[in-house]
């Protein structure tokens, strides 16, 4: 029997996606030998994000922590929070995103465990993968008998819950005091009306190919046109082109949406690490010997300057 | 103030890596080995800080067998001052490391402990947040920006929402991002010079031993490969097969 405490990664009106698939990930554990799943919630006047955490199917119960110095993410703060809410617990998963590696490993230094990061299968109770070496490998890693198994839970590998549960909310009292040694000064979003490039369904990218910032505007045209989130290669952020928080790759994002189309990407590994989850890759490069097209499930050798009006033209 | 820089030996970013056949693990013998790349960013900008007057002293610590003063030597002859080897065997868990960390921390008086986000070996992204818990202090992950403003440091950091910045009190645990800066070439003279900088051994008993029940690492395993695509020939063609597959 397992009891299964997830952190809830939120921005203080929705929850992330990746709670969703959390929740996936601890029901794979579950179905070895039972167990409950609950979710914590931490942050100052959550309750609509605690409501849409108990809506997931499975949920078994959503502990709801309000407290003023829990409105910022700070680890130094969610940390020792999701330490003392472990308390029981066998499992306390978040999801791999900034945020989960952020807090979970902080959590698990206090709780006096090990830490699993990247969880992408679950093999038994206390068995599971992971990727290693940029995804290169994959390790089978189990757990021994008596410790706490923390772990963050790796987005691309899981599909979200569904909703229809219907979850007890439960309000639970902050039991640590505010950190006075770290302070949030603000968040400066990538933002935009755009899809969040993590969990957007369509991703349109664009690599060092597309010559400029303002060529760029061709990857938005044709991401707006299919509600797509926007990413970029690596090359095309040290050029300068796009922001970082746009790149998709190892040192990047590591997404999985159902359609992915590269623009002008010729396909580093370390790129091609951050996208072989995607459901369908689609490939347009000028050279035909990329190794995009190696991985890509549609593969186009042209100009994405043609290539590209012509796309959207013909979905109209 | 004292900087402590962590550095791991890792297989080379440009190597790569492949599964052994028998599955214990990934091929090691006879491949290039390197100092961590975001370790070495850490210690970049940890170099910086001295040249820029805000610290006297860059120590480099690495933990394991002897082949890691290897690693520490590139470190000193980036321009650390002085190295330590923790004298280990080569698979600890973050949970150690951190341990290890905190201790020397203490017993250096560090002002920053400046880790790099994670290896590119066991991608784990743990050892920087472990170490706060563990010594009680500030933790700046993924840091793309750090600027010391006596007592406190101020770091921007890289998260999935954009740019996030936060203050923190000194001493603390900073753990670098790609982006922070791009550390310099190491010259044949510094390399010289870098065989006469002390280079002082300790035992890991010595700072708290081995910590925590180990996840055991079984089986390694290639990624499954994914199955081979087409090729169209056109734009027509490439909405067409799209729109067949109920795409867009």
């Amino acid at each position: 029997m397992s009891k299964i405490l997830i952190l809830a990664e939120h921005d203080g009106d929705t929850l992330n996606p990746g709670t969703a698939k959390a929740v996936s990930c601890a029901q794979a554990i579950t179905a070895h030998g039972g167990g409950d799943v609950d979710i914590l919630v931490l942050g100052d006047g959550i309750d609509g994000v605690a409501a849409q955490a108990s809506a997931l199917q499975g949920v078994n119960a959503v502990l709801a922590t309000n407290a003023p110095h829990l409105a910022a993410p700070l680890a130094a703060n969610h940390g020792p929070e999701l330490a003392a809410a472990a308390d029981g617990y066998s499992h306390v998963l978040a999801p791999s995103s900034t945020y989960g590696k952020d807090v979970l490993p902080h959590a698990a230094a206090l709780m006096g465990v090990n830490a699993l990061s990247d969880i992408m299968a679950v093999d038994g109770e206390r068995a599971f993968k992971r990727p290693v070496y940029a995804g290169n490998a994959i390790v089978d890693v189990s757990v021994p008998e008596g410790a706490v198994i923390a772990g963050t839970t790796r987005s691309a590998s899981w599909s979200a819950a569904g909703e229809g549960g219907s979850g007890a909310v439960q309000d639970r009292a902050a039991a640590c005091e505010a950190a006075a040694h770290t302070r949030y000064v603000g968040l400066e979003g990538a933002g935009g009306d755009r899809p969040d490039l993590q969990t957007a369904p369509v991703v349109v990218s664009g690599g060092r190919a597309l010559g400029s910032a303002e060529n760029f505007d061709l990857i938005y045209g044709l991401a707006d046109k299919l509600g797509a989130a926007v990413g970029a290669s690596r090359a095309a952020v040290d050029a300068g082109y796009v922001p970082n928080d746009m790149q998709v790759g190892q040192t990047g994002k590591i997404i999985s949406p159902e359609l992915y189309l590269a623009f002008g990407i010729s396909g580093a590994i370390q790129h091609l690490t951050g996208i072989k989850d995607a459901g369908t890759i689609v490939a347009v490069n000028k050279d035909a010997d990329a190794p995009i097209f190696e991985v890509a499930d549609i593969g186009l050798v042209g100009d994405l300057f043609t290539v590209i009006p012509e796309f959207e033209q013909q979905l109209s | 103030m004292k900087i402590l820089v962590g550095i791991k030996r890792a297989v080379d970013y440009n190597v790569r890596v492949r599964v052994k056949s028998d599955g214990s693990g990934v091929e090691t013998d006879g491949v290039k080995m390197s100092v961590n790349p975001f370790d070495e960013i850490a210690l970049e900008e940890a170099l910086r800080l001295k040249e820029a007057g805000k610290a006297d002293e860059v120590i480099v610590v690495s933990i394991g067998p002897g082949d890691v003063q290897q690693q520490l030597r590139t470190g000193l002859a980036m321009g650390a001052d002085r190295a330590i080897q923790v004298e280990a065997g080569d698979t600890l868990q973050p949970l150690t490391v951190a341990q290890v960390f905190k201790a020397l921390a203490e017993r250096e008086g560090a002002g920053i402990v400046f880790l790099g986000k994670q290896a590119i070996d066991d991608d784990s992204n743990q050892v920087g947040q472990m170490t706060a818990a563990l010594w009680g202090r500030p933790q700046a992950t993924f840091a793309s920006k750090v600027s010391l403003n006596g007592e406190t440091a101020t770091v921007t950091r890289e998260v999935d929402a954009g740019l996030e910045t936060i203050e923190i009190d000194l001493p603390a645990v900073i753990t670098s991002d790609l982006r922070l800066n791009e550390p310099r070439f190491v010259k044949l003279p510094d390399i010289m010079k870098a065989k006469r900088k002390p280079l002082d051994v300790i035992a890991l008993d010595e700072l708290g031993g081995v910590v925590g029940v180990a996840p055991e690492a079984g089986h390694h395993a290639p990624p499954e490969p994914r199955g081979r695509g087409i090729m169209v020939d056109d734009t027509a063609a490439l909405v067409a097969e799209l729109k067949n597959r109920g795409l867009v």
